[in-house]
């Protein structure tokens, strides 16, 4: 063993060969991960996080080619190594996790013989790999390993399955672990868990961590330092505290100032974009990587790429200018004159009792369980609970996708068909959808103009000249440049695919529309001008929302109420701010506190243990007593409490009296 | 205005660059020049021919490739005469005719009604699906050569009954791969889209999701020909196919392989099997490169 840092990438440069040209993806990264420590990747996807991950693992694809620099592991030199030594010294000196845990597991291979293969290529003998997997998936705190061991890949949750995985990856005692994007894929609270499992097996094992993310309260959580990844180049580097509260590159303070958090709301203020699109792979920069959409740009930054410039001790940023980087004008929208919800009006849509059973296998599934909530003209609805909570069920079944098994819905007092083949024109045409993945919801074979024409002729019967003058109207109002009408959603980029599905949504000027995870698959700063464009639009046309998004921090950004669904049942209901200041469900408490926050520490831990009940076995009494941290004793295992009216519009349905919830969630644990 | 004409450049530019990648593979360039000079034949065949492919030279019965007529010291036979004295030249120069006039047009009629087939039970899944798909799989769990001779027997012979036969029972093999391509993108969101501002279903079939599964279709209908081509010739040799006096290659093959076991008359048979088989490998070539180019 030396004292070599467990990483070291110097001037690292890789280019992709794209149709006989070279692409430079990395330009010049420099960073070292010491021995023990957690290093945080941080930038937005196509920065190159990723690509430097498949460097180091020598993962590269095949038109992929390390042109210059070097990486150390532990003082060994990963380039040189032949293709024997490669194998060995994967097997045995790095381990890697990856995003999407049910691809990283063979769906055909038990358990325990993937996890005892780890051990078996070291030359260990086949009963020992068996006690020594054992042992693994006892240190990851899987429940009754021996049996987990096993069952196949399919037969575990999300958040097992990448248990099994960060096990495997550990179980070798990796010189250096790389964790590329390991909790995206999974809910709040499993990624909590997932969180506190790899960051105590961190501290304990001392393991050394290159943790690449998008997310930066996850990165501010598990690291000590920060880099900021942008277009190739490692702009930002430093401890996680004051790359995060004293940022001295403009990326950095952009990306800061994108994310909705603090408890800001619609009504205090439009989010900060950063204008511009990332640079083309392989573009020639020869200035600064970042100056095209820096507002403190001068002509110097276009020409003579920055140097490192201390600012602490380990603090450096690439920026020629990093005094003066938070003084980066703020971008955003004019302000917005929102209307207030007035709820003495009649609600726009009601739902009134709704339940979905669905069947499988001889099993009834109760997706939806009495649901009831309404929802005004103007105004916001949040959905917030995990996956399968039945959000989807609910946004879909008012859709009329799906046809609800019991209860009724009322849009304007009338009453709805339960599918959309049995609605009127006008009623199909008043409840739109903004899908979360806009790669799926447009079809790729469509121009621009041909997917809104249509939806403008179906909707609101318009063709020939007046829908060509609405349609460049929509495309104004969602900022979509008049050059795209002729392009097809591949030629546009991830944020403006987006903007085309939301025109798409509003070509029948509907009363309302359903966002589900609108921007969950979008970049942070696309994902601040995506929310601005809603809210924008809402002010102007009037319409409500129901808006759903596992990020409690964008929900309380655009939503007027929230409405938290637990196993298809409505656990609380009420204003925004008072969901979200508490005194709330334990439920909601729960889901809070497992949000990372780029803020850090300030709330109460707790954590929900196990995963989200069956629903078609739904435990006795309140749904939730089974990972309750608060459970009150047998009234919550034996009574289903009421959905009841805590105070103005609040609804909740818990056990314990108000006041005794106010005080144990005011008093720290 | 210019931008508009940007966007629509990019869009052929990205069309052009398929095109181009098309042109670079050389598993598609060599089946395309070999496909290209059978379609040629097949069109412009009784010029290159030396001589005309019907006309029976009495006197010069099976003689070796080289040889001068007896009669004419003008006509050479390059590859020969069959057994009936035709120049076997010739013959293999117009015989692609016919197979390449009834494969493709059997190929169409497969390709367009297992399209059909395949949206259909793709998009409604249900009863619908179940029962077109068991009966598909007991019809091709049955012979394509007996079906078609059963077919042809009852229905009589004719290159119209042919290819409709063909046609059909290719229908039923395709109508699984479209099957299969539809299945993968009903399950998109721009299907619900569409649902949600009331499309019906024929749009929905033929506007949203069809033009989405159109590479595996093409490959498929490459891959089709060739077995199409293959069908025919094979029909052709037992006699229910192309029926004489076309100087088809099968009937080729079927008038004169008797010969084959009296002794040395390779060059009888030999020749047109191989343009058979070069045929067939040309347009497995072009579905090759094709899948190539479409797959990445």
């Amino acid at each position: 063993m030396t004292d070599a840092p467990a990483l070291d990438i110097r001037d690292l440069d890789v280019a992709y060969s794209v149709r006989g040209k070279d692409r430079q993806v990395l330009r010049g990264v420099t960073l070292q991960v010491a021995r023990g420590e957690a290093y945080g990747l941080v930038g937005e996807s196509g920065c190159g996080k990723s690509t430097a991950a498949m460097a180091v693992m020598r993962y590269l694809p095949a038109n992929g080619r390390v042109r210059g620099g070097s990486i150390e592991v532990a003082g060994a030199n990963v380039m040189e190594l032949g293709r024997r030594d490669l194998r060995r010294w994967r097997a045995s000196d790095v381990g890697m996790v990856y995003q999407n845990p049910g691809t990283a597991l063979n769906p055909s291979i038990r358990v325990g013989r993937q996890v005892a293969e780890v051990f078996t290529v070291q030359g260990v003998g086949s009963g020992e790999a068996r006690e020594r997997a054992l042992e693994a998936l006892k240190l990851v705190q899987i429940a009754d390993p021996a049996s987990v061991l096993q069952r196949y890949p399919h037969q575990l949750s999300g958040g097992m399955q990448q248990r099994v995985i960060i096990a495997m990856a550990l179980a070798k005692d990796p010189a250096l672990l790389i964790l590329d994007e390991p909790t995206t894929g999974l809910d709040a609270t499993v990624e909590a868990e997932v969180l506190d499992l790899v960051a105590g097996l961190q501290s304990s094992l001392h393991t050394s961590v290159l943790f690449i993310s998008h997310n930066l309260g996850v990165i501010s959580k598990m690291c000590a330092r920060v880099g900021v990844l942008y277009a190739g180049r490692l702009v930002e580097e430093g401890p996680v505290e004051e790359v995060l509260h004293d940022p001295r590159h403009p990326y950095t303070v952009g990306l800061l100032r994108c994310v909705p958090r603090g408890g800001v709301r619609k009504d205090h203020g439009r989010l900060d974009t950063i204008p511009g699109f990332l640079p083309n792979l392989g573009d020639d920069l020869p200035g600064c990587v970042f100056a095209d959409r820096c507002a403190l740009a001068q002509d110097r930054c276009h020409t003579e790429p920055p140097t490192a410039h201390a600012i602490g001790e380990q603090h450096v940023s690439l920026c020629h200018f990093h005094e003066t980087a938070q003084t980066l004008p703020r971008l955003e929208a004019a302000d917005l004159e929102l209307t207030p919800v007035d709820r003495s009006a009649p609600p726009l849509l009601a739902f009134d009792e709704l339940g979905k059973v669905f069947r499988q296998h001889g099993n009834d599934i109760h997706a939806l369980v009495g649901v009831s909530a309404s929802v005004w003209p103007g105004e916001t609805l949040g959905l917030v609970g995990e996956s399968g909570s039945g959000k989807t069920t609910l946004a879909r079944t008012l859709l009329g996708i799906l046809e609800p098994t019991s209860g009724a819905m009322l849009l304007e007092g009338k009453k709805l068909g339960g599918r959309m083949t049995r609605r009127s024109r006008e009623e199909v045409r008043a409840l739109q959808i903004v899908f979360q993945n806009p790669d799926s919801a447009l079809n790729r074979r469509h121009t621009v103009r041909r997917i809104l024409r249509r939806s403008l002729r179906k909707l609101a019967r318009l063709s020939g000249k007046a829908a060509d003058a609405r349609m460049t109207e929509l495309m104004t109002s969602v900022r979509l440049s008049e050059r795209y009408v002729s392009a097809r959603p591949s030629q546009l980029s991830g944020g403006l695919k987006q903007r085309l599905a939301i025109a798409r949504s509003f070509a029948g000027e509907p009363r309302l529309v359903v966002c589900d995870e609108p921007t969950s698959a979008l970049d942070v700063s696309v994902q601040a001008a995506i929310l601005n464009l809603l809210v924008e639009l809402q002010a102007k046309e009037g319409v409500s929302y129901i808006f759903i998004s596992h990020d409690l921090g964008v929900v309380r950004y655009v939503s007027d109420r929230i409405a938290v669904l637990y196993l298809g049942r409505l656990m609380e209901l009420g204003p925004a701010e008072v969901v979200f200041d508490g005194p709330h469900h334990p439920y909601t408490e729960a889901l809070l506190s497992a949000v990372p926050t780029i803020d850090g520490g300030g709330r109460d831990r707790i954590r929900l243990e196990g995963d989200i009940p069956s629903a078609a076995k739904p435990p006795t009494g309140c749904v939730f007593h089974t990972r309750c941290p608060r459970r009150l004793g047998d009234v919550c295992d034996t009574t289903e409490p009421p959905l009841v009216e805590i105070a103005d519009g609040h609804l909740m349905r818990c056990h314990i009296p108000l006041d005794q919830l106010r005080t144990l969630q005011a008093s720290p644990r | 205005m210019s931008a508009v004409a940007a966007a629509q450049g990019v869009r052929s530019q990205a069309r052009r660059e398929t095109l181009w990648r098309l042109l670079r593979s050389p598993t598609f360039l060599v089946g395309t020049l070999i496909v290209g000079f059978w379609i040629f034949c097949a069109f412009y065949g009784s010029k290159l021919a030396p001589y005309d492919p019907l006309v029976q030279y009495d006197n010069d019965i099976t003689v070796p490739p080289g040889s001068t007529s007896v009669d004419d010291r003008h006509v050479h036979f390059l590859f020969g005469t069959d057994q009936l004295g035709r120049d076997v030249l010739s013959r293999v120069l117009t015989g692609a005719t016919d197979t390449l006039r009834i494969a493709p047009a059997a190929t169409l009629v497969g390709i367009v009604g297992g399209t059909v087939l395949g949206l259909l039970m793709g998009y409604f899944r249900g009863w619908l699906d179940d029962v077109l798909g068991r009966a598909i799989d007991a019809f091709l769990a049955l012979p394509l050569l007996i079906v078609a001779i059963t077919a042809l027997t009852g229905l009589g012979h004719s290159n119209r009954t042919l290819v409709l036969v063909i046609g059909f029972a290719f229908s039923l093999t395709v109508s699984r791969t479209v099957r299969a391509a539809v299945l993968a993108e009903r399950d998109l969101d721009y299907i619900q889209a569409a649902q949600l501002r009331g499309e019906r279903a024929p749009y929905i079939l033929f506007v949203e999701i069809l033009p989405n599964i159109m590479g595996p279709i093409i490959v498929e209908a490459t891959v089709r020909l060739g077995y199409a081509i293959f069908t025919v010739a094979a029909l052709t040799f037992l006699g229910f196919g192309v029926q004489p006096p076309s100087p088809d290659w099968s009937l080729q093959v079927a008038d004169n392989f008797t010969l084959l076991v009296q002794g040395d008359f390779a060059w009888t048979v030999l020749p047109p099997a191989l343009a058979i088989a070069s045929l067939v490998v040309g347009v497995n070539l072009i579905a090759d490169g094709l899948q190539e180019t479409l797959d990445r």
